[in-house]
Formats: C-alpha cells, structure tokens, sequence
C-alpha cells in the first residue's frame, strides 16, 4: 500500500452529543450525560478507493461522515486531508476545503431543491464558490459533470426539474452537483438505499467508476452485499468504533470479529441454496450513552467470556489474517 | 380435492383519473395459497404488489374498480362488498404494512391498540383481552409488559412486531406482509424474517410477503410470483426462478442484486423504467427494457407453464419447446 495515495486520515476520532438535562434536571443536579456516537475512530481513505463503513443504525457511521465534512465538531482526533488537520480550521479556512470533500446523502428526493432545475442545481455549487469563470464556461462544466454521471445527452436533462426525473436520476444529479466542484474526497451517506432494486446498481457503476478514476470515495451503508461488491475495503462499526477492518474480500470471506460473523450470516443471498442458518443476535444497538464496559460488544456476543466485560480489546491483527485486516476481539490470538 | 387456503382469481383493478380515463393497475392476477405456504409477491415500484395485497383485503379507496374473485375456503369475499368481506377481513386474512409507524396509532400505547382490535372483533373484552394482548406481544417478542409503551417509544423493529402483533389479534390465517422489513437495518430484519418463518412453522400461517427484494424471498419464501406492469409475469419455486428463469425480467431482477458471494461479477441495472398504466399497452409490456426481445414480442404474451409447478409469460420458452 502506497502511503503517497493517501487523501484522508482520520485518527482517534471522539463525537460526542450532550443530552440536555432541562432545568428540572439541572435543580435536582442530575449528571450531565452524553451520546458517545464516536469513540476513537481511525481511518484512511487512498485515491481511487472506495472504503465502505457498515454498521446497524446508531453504530456512529453517519456521525463520522459528519465530522470528516466538518459539520459536526469533535471533541478529539484529528482529520488530516492533504497533510492538514481539518480539525482547528475555522469555518474561513474550510471553505477551500470543502469544496475537496463533498457529500451525497440518502433521500434524493429531499436533497434537490424542487424548484430549482437540474442545470441550476449542478451550477449552483460552482457558484457558492466562485469557481467556473463566465457562464458558457460554467454550463460546460454542468454538462461535463452530468456526462459523467451518464446521464447523457445532458441537453436532455439541463432543463428538467427534479420531479420530471426517476429516483435514480435524481441521485445521479445530486452526484453530478457533488462532481461539479472536481473534488477528491466524497462522502456517500446510503446513496443508494431509497431507491428501487432496478436502478440501484446503475447509481452504484456510475461511483464505481468514477473511483476508477482516482476519486476516493468513503460510503456509508449497512448494506454488506454492496459493500463486498464495490468496496476496496470494509470497515465494520459498532457503538462508536470500528471493530473489524480490511480490504474487502478478506472481511467478507474470511471475517474475525463475532460481530462481522454475525452481521454476514443475516445477509439475505439471492440463490436460495446459498440459504444459512442465520445467526440472529438478539435486541439492538444499546443506547450510546451507558457503553457497556470493556468490549462493548460483550453483552450481544455469542462467545464472550468473562474478560470480555473488563477488557476493551483493541485493533490488532490477528494470527488467521492477511495483512492489513485487524480485529478488536480479546479472543482472537494476535500475531506475535 | 378441497379448496385452498386462500385462491385469487382473474383479479383485475383500475383507478379513476381525475382527468379522466383509467389506470389499470392491477390485470388479471392469479395465485392461490395453502397452509403454511410462503409466497413473495416481487417487482419494481409502481408494478401493482401493494394494489393486489389491498384490492385482496379489500382496503382500496372508492377511486378504485375492483373486479375478479377472492375465495377463503372456496367462499367469494368479494362478490358481496363490504358485508361479504368483513367477517373475514383480519379474521382469515391480515395485512402488514411497510411503515410501521404509520400503522399505530400514535397516541395509544401499543396495548391499547391490540385490545381495541380484539373487542371490535369480539375477542374477548377488558381483563380477558388485555391477558390475550400480553400473549399475542410475546409471541411476536415483545415482553407483555411494554403494551403500555407508545409507538414512539419503540425501535422501529419493535414497532413493526407490535404491528405483526395487532396483525395476528384475530388468529388469521393468511398474512399479507408489506415491504414489511424495508426501512430496518440487516440485523432487525434477519430477527422480523425468523419471526415471519415460526409463525408459518409454528401455527401453519400462510404468509404473502411483498417486496422489491429478491434475496430476502429467497431467504424465507419456497415461491414466487413476479409482477411487472400489473400482472403476474412469472411464477414457480425460488430455486427454478433463480438458475433457471422462464422469463428475462426476473433473470435481471436476480442480476441487479449485489450480492456477498458474487466476486467481480457484474452488478446491472434494469434500463428504462416501467410501462404507464393509464393507456393500452401493445405487445409484450417488458420488451423496451428486456435485452432479448425479437420479432414475437409485438404480440402480447400469456402465462403458460413452462415446466414443473413453473409458468412464465414470455416468447422466449415457445422457441425452445417448439
């Protein structure tokens, strides 16, 4: 692995939310508590990959999107884009940033202003940010950018609104408006998950090829099938950390951590002779604000012993892996 | 030979547009169902799943024209409109929808919800239905004492048991299940899809489950029906749809799931969109999107049986049998 590729570092990243207590629970001195979304969070993203976050809802996926947009603060860690930390930069000095590290969300059918057309939608960013020089310059930038999300001829599409569009081309403008800025980095917040079976995998080629052409991508799902289709790596997170991560045929295949165990045996697979008995953890994510102690996977996990609610493992490769893919489980023996 | 379960027959809807004309949603859909069957109902958006479940429970709105039949036992629920249907509505066949939280009431607890559905039915009144809610919320896995939770109280896998749990007040014996785990994470999924196959086990429910998603039918259903443009397209076991599909929409269906164990293969999407149901359609409905079409496919064509317990309505299979 070229360490020369790297555009995104993410080290120990900490978000947390204060809960309000209100003004009773300020009299009577409640404590004052907080949702741990993120608790020491490390990862780096090389150009033309796409790296692949999963995890249940609740497991601080989207929050670490956040904070790599710098929409939320952190409370510690540091985000080095390009040698930088992001980190103590002001809104000021983000705004060349920014425009670096753009994100596509979920619902493309709230994330397109109704009244704006696709052209003005695509065009706006450019001029958010001063950027395109004369208007003919920057109407061939939209048309370059929708071309690029094949959504071609673009003539065809400039003059539409986004209720003349199909969901899928809807999120296909929402990625051409995050590709008008040329950016390095961007942030896939479940770019697929609202749409219809039919058209998710052409939204799905469109990123992957746009990663074959050097954009590093960071995405956000729970859906393993995709992330083991077009992801280079996977990096799986529960209750505020990752607790598994690796290139992505090795988490897939050959997973380390009960959790991925547990999480790839539910995957529904499409030829019902691939059928497994899944194995089904029981409840939910627990409540981010009272961790359980030491792995805070202990109390769901099939196989967890006694040290396990004392100890907190940490990342390490373990002895039945390849390189590069780590696991936080006390039960796996580490490569001495 | 007794009669099914459940046996749908010729069902056909059409709405009303408000500028005029018709939409004909649903067209000419058969299937029947015995005890304890599981059955997908797939397609895309828009292809007439969540109108057949509500056109079979009866539920539409009156902008709908509803013709064909849907017999219980043998017995027509809906030749005689309302009054046919309602002493079997949630009493032999229930429905589920997708989002659960639209589904409850959100100024009752859950509780109040079941028992509310158990005295209209006459299932039991006061201590009795409130002692049968308790029985019916653990059997769904929810613990008895949370009937006197509220909706918003609830995960969203805990909503959509409590609404399985309302569901199955009356004992049905049919469960239509919505897109019932569409909005949940793969997790919560996994534990609705193995509460869906012990209740089937457990108490021979038969269970219709609609859905866009192949690969969970193929996790816990032994049949499937694909619908596109408002009629069934092709039907037989899970397996023969998935190595050997009769017709081309459920093969790129099957092509345009990503799935764990595929490698590098190609993921592809389904060019174009469906047909509009407001006007007639010529030929068969899925030839602009389908990569096979040829000459036949400018005559309209029919489900026929294509091998064993296997029908699909496609061209394709007269060339190779002929």
């Amino acid at each position: 692995m070229s360490v020369d590729a790297t555009v995104l570092e993410v080290e120990d990243l900490v978000v947390r939310y204060p809960i309000h207590r209100g003004l009773v629970g300020a009299v009577t001195r409640q404590p004052r508590r907080q949702v741990h979304a993120v608790e020491g969070v490390s990862l780096s993203l090389q150009k033309g990959e796409m790296l692949a976050l999963v995890g249940e809802s609740g497991c601080g996926k989207t929050t670490t999107a956040q904070a790599v947009l710098r929409l939320v603060d952190p409370v510690a860690g540091a985000i080095r884009f390009d040698g930088r930390d992001l980190v103590p930069l002001g809104s000021r000095d983000l705004r060349p940033v920014r425009r670096r590290i753009q994100v596509v969300y979920q619902d493309p059918y709230e994330s397109l202003d109704p009244r704006f057309r696709v052209k003005a939608v695509v065009e706006e960013p450019l001029l958010i940010h001063g950027l395109g020089g004369s208007k003919a310059e920057r109407m061939e930038r939209v048309r370059d950018a929708l071309a690029r999300v094949e959504l071609s001829p673009p003539e065809l599409f400039l003059e539409r609104f986004p209720h003349e569009l199909s969901g899928g081309q809807r999120q296909r403008v929402a990625i051409a408006a995050a590709l008008a800025l040329e950016p390095d980095v961007l942030v896939a917040d479940e770019p697929v998950s609202m749409l219809d079976v039919s058209v998710r995998a052409g939204v799905l080629n469109v990123l992957d090829g746009l990663r074959r052409n050097g954009l590093a991508i960071l995405m956000i799902t729970h859906d393993l099938s995709t992330a083991a289709r077009f992801a280079q790596r996977i990096a799986v997170m529960y209750l505020g950390r990752i607790v598994e991560e690796g290139p992505a045929a090795a988490v897939v295949r050959n997973p380390q951590h009960p959790y991925t165990k547990a999480l790839l045996s539910v995957v529904p697979r499409r030829d019902p002779r691939d059928r497994q008995r899944p194995q089904i953890l029981q409840g939910e994510t627990p409540d981010a604000v009272f961790i359980p102690s030491g792995c805070r996977f202990h109390p769901r996990c099939p196989v967890a012993i006694e040290r396990c609610s004392i100890e907190d493992p940490a990342l390490a490769r373990p002895a039945s892996a390849e390189d590069g893919h780590r696991a936080a489980c006390l039960l796996l023996p580490a490569r001495s | 030979m007794t009669a099914p379960l459940l046996e749908v027959e010729n069902l056909n809807v059409w709405f009303d547009l408000e500028g005029g004309g018709e939409l004909h949603a649903v067209q000419g859909v058969d299937f029947s169902l015995e005890p304890g069957e599981r059955m997908g109902l797939v397609g895309e958006s828009g292809c007439g799943k969540t109108t057949t479940a509500l056109a079979i429970m009866g539920l539409l709105p009156p902008s709908a024209s509803v013709a064909g039949r849907v017999l219980i036992d043998g017995e027509d629920i809906l030749a005689g409109g309302e009054a046919a249907m309602r002493p079997h509505r949630w009493v032999d066949i229930a429905i589920v929808f997708q989002g659960a939280m639209n589904a409850l009431n959100p100024v009752r607890t859950i509780g109040q919800q079941i028992v509310e559905s158990l005295e209209i039915h006459d299932r039991g009144k006061g201590a009795a239905a409130r002692a049968r809610t308790g029985e019916l919320l653990e059997s769904v896995g929810i613990p008895a004492a949370r009937a006197s939770r509220y909706p918003h109280e609830l995960s969203g896998g805990m909503r959509q048991r409590a609404a399985i749990a309302m569901a199955l007040s009356c004992s049905p014996r049919v469960l239509i299940a919505d897109e019932p785990t569409t909005a949940l994470d793969v997790m919560v999924q996994a534990q609705i899809l193995e509460l869906l196959d012990g209740l089937c086990n457990d108490f021979g429910l038969a269970l219709v489950l609609v859905t866009h998603d192949l690969p969970v039918v193929a996790q816990l259903c032994n049949h499937c029906s694909v619908m596109y443009a408002g009629e069934i397209v092709e039907r037989g076991p899970l397996d023969v749809l998935y190595h050997a599909p009769g017709h081309p929409y459920t093969r790129m269906l099957f092509a345009a799931s990503p799935d764990l164990g595929m490698g590098d293969a190609p993921v592809l999407s389904i060019p174009g969109a469906p047909p509009r149901l407001d006007r007639p359609i010529d030929g068969c409905p899925f030839r602009p999107r389908c990569d096979s079409s040829f000459a036949a496919c400018v005559e309209r064509p029919h489900l026929r049986g294509v091998g064993d317990d296997h029908a699909a309505a496609c061209h394709l299979n007269e060339m190779v049998t002929a």
